[in-house]
């Protein structure tokens, strides 16, 4: 009777560098979403440690872990998770309302990286208004909008076709080249891993693979 | 917590409908909590008042049974005279001051002007009685009652509204076509507690209204004082068993007059006005009651709704806090605005009774404030429940909510 305690993660050890870009695949119940939910400060690990920039995080509390997903991470979804009847400015500034006043400088910023994301105009627009790719945009925007040290991207495209997953994986092949930030993107995808230039395949909530992605299947995706 | 605000009043506005019912046991809550106080407060006030009027030692005698007022009807009127008046007098240790009275409604005129007021018929002891000062001139005095003379004292109304800015004292006015002497002006008392002028009115010997206006030998009231405040019990029984003698009535039959003392009038005012403070008190606390678990009630409602909200929140970065304020506001402002609406609820409400059912009312701006604080305090209480429950979600659960 009762529950089981199930290890998701066994022995995972890993280390990611600043400026990654690295891809976390596996099939469901491979122990992926549990990574990411570490990752993203979202859980603790019951056994292991966690250093996010040289400070173990993984026992802070959950004011603590609130503290740092508000400063220093960013999550895209699936879904996209965007706050209906809530405008795209608003949306994008969201992280802001828990760790400060935003200032001129903070607009101008969100306008900044809403133009370098192509949805300019869209600033009084509702959610419901925007197209998949619009919204995922949006979306990025908000979860860079706190210059994160790392961004979480967990199946970004399992909501678009595949000509708007192009369109949202350049986006974060972009940021990742041009700004340096650095992400981590957990997919089942293989076409979508191979944006990454690193991938990590988990099995059984063990590290089965752990590869630099083959060079030439980025230029391969990025002429389609 | 402005940014949080902002998000509190929008959900709310989101909502109308559902915000809208939700405050209704509030808006009740808050009206009666109102009308409860400015009722209870006005009935204090108009007791104090009266008192202050009329002194606390003032006894007055009506010539008709309380118990069999209506079957008896008018035939009692006749029954109390002036010579009770000075048996009393004369009999009742208990008793320093007694007064006929008789009134009637009439119009009085100074050349072109008239005026229909009412006409008292007093004894020269009414002054004391009622402690009533004179700006101008002199009272009614025993040999005025004596050679029913046709003299008259005015309120200030009455002189306001015949003489304007001239001094009336030493001039005549007309009523019945008999021509009366004005002999003093009545210092202004203002609007009695019940909100009648009491200085539209004017003064004549008792004498004088039952022969010359009336033609009638009985008196309509009688005032009377105690000597002290205490004995005032003793009084009403020393009044009440020498006029059941005088009035040769048999130890079965009730008492064809009414012995009221001041205090006890007031008592009785005191005594309603507490029950229906009670009666709205319940209400206040049913409806505030019923009302905070409305809220309750939608707030969790409200949260599960946007679990998926919470989650994203969350994952931004929202604390805990953050979470638990963001409803706690919700539900603060909701009841805030029921208890608004209910403050100007109860304001038209106790207005309306005080107009309608001549109930006295007073609003004081600390009731009103203390009815604001509870209806904040009830959204607080209620609301912090739910805005606790979702305050504590997993991120990654709210996150998966569909």
């Amino acid at each position: 009777m009762g529950e089981f305690k199930v290890a998701a993660l066994k022995g995972v050890s890993l280390s990611i560098k600043k400026g990654e870009f690295m891809a976390i695949m596996g099939a469901s119940g491979s122990g992926k979403s549990t990574l990411m939910h570490i990752l993203g400060c979202l859980d603790s690990p019951t056994l292991g440690k966690y250093y996010l920039e040289g400070v173990e995080v993984s026992r802070f509390s959950k004011n603590e872990l609130a503290e740092i997903r508000n400063k220093k991470l960013g999550f895209i979804f699936q879904s996209f998770n965007l706050l209906s009847r809530t405008t795209v400015v608003e949306n994008i500034e969201l992280p802001f309302i828990y760790s400060k006043k935003i200032s001129k400088n903070d607009i101008d910023k969100i306008h900044q990286i809403m133009r370098i994301l192509g949805i300019d105009g869209l600033q009084k627009h509702y959610p419901n208004q925007l197209s998949g790719g619009q919204q995922q945009r949006v979306a990025i925007a908000r979860a860079i909008v706190n210059d994160p040290t790392l961004l979480l991207a967990d199946e970004p495209t399992g909501n678009l076709d595949s000509a708007t997953s192009t369109d949202v994986m350049n986006v974060l092949t972009d940021l990742n080249h041009n700004l340096g930030i650095t992400i981590v993107l957990v997919t089942h995808e293989t076409d979508i891993a191979g944006y990454a230039r690193r991938v990590v395949v988990l099995k059984d909530g063990k590290v089965l693979s752990d590869t630099p992605s083959s060079p030439s299947a980025i230029p391969a995706v990025q002429a389609l | 917590m402005t940014a949080l605000f902002k998000i509190a009043v929008r959900a709310i506005l989101r909502n109308k409908l559902r915000s809208s019912l939700t405050i209704l046991g509030i808006v009740i809550g808050v009206g009666a909590v109102i009308v409860m106080v400015s009722i209870g407060q006005g009935a204090k006030a108009f007791v104090e008042k009266q008192l202050e009027s009329l002194g606390t030692n003032v006894l007055i005698i009506i010539p008709i049974s309380t118990t069999h007022a209506a079957t008896r009807g008018t035939t009692g009127t006749i029954t109390l005279t002036a010579e009770d008046t000075f048996a009393v007098t004369k009999e009742c240790s208990a008793v320093s001051y007694v007064s006929p009275g008789i009134r009637t409604t009439t119009q009085v005129v100074y050349g072109n002007m008239n005026w229909t007021t009412g006409v008292s018929g007093t004894g020269p002891d009414y002054q004391i009685i009622r402690d009533w000062t004179l700006k101008d001139g002199r009272f009614i005095t025993q040999q005025d009652v004596n050679a029913m003379a046709k003299v008259c004292v005015l309120g200030q109304t009455v002189v306001t509204n015949l003489f304007g800015t001239l001094d009336p004292v030493g001039r005549w006015v007309r009523v019945k076509n008999i021509p009366f002497r004005v002999i003093g002006v009545l210092f202004p008392k203002g609007q009695s507690p019940t909100g009648q002028d009491q200085d539209d009115m004017v003064l004549m010997p008792y004498t004088t209204v039952q022969r010359k206006i009336m033609g009638v030998t009985h008196i309509s009231y009688a005032l009377a004082s105690s000597t002290t405040a205490e004995s005032r019990f003793e009084a009403i029984d020393q009044i009440t068993s020498l006029l059941r003698q005088r009035h040769r009535l048999r130890p079965d039959e009730e008492n064809d007059f009414t012995v009221i003392s001041q205090v006890e009038f007031a008592s009785t005012v005191m005594e309603t006005s507490h029950t229906m403070s009670v009666l709205l008190g319940s209400i206040a606390l049913v409806s505030l009651f019923v009302g905070g678990i409305g809220i309750m009630n939608i707030m969790l409602v409200s949260t599960t709704e946007r679990t998926r909200e919470i989650g994203i929140r969350m994952a931004v970065g929202a604390k805990e806090k953050d979470i638990l304020f963001q409803f706690l506001i919700e539900s603060t402002v909701l009841s805030s605005i029921g208890g608004i609406a209910g403050i100007i609820f109860g304001i038209f409400t106790s207005k309306l009774v005080s107009y309608y059912g001549g109930w006295p009312s007073l609003l004081s701006s600390p009731s009103i404030a203390v009815a604001f604080l509870f209806s904040n305090m009830v959204g607080i209480f209620f609301g912090y429940y739910p805005a606790r429950k979702a305050s504590r979600l997993n991120p990654i659960e709210a996150l998966r909510y569909e």
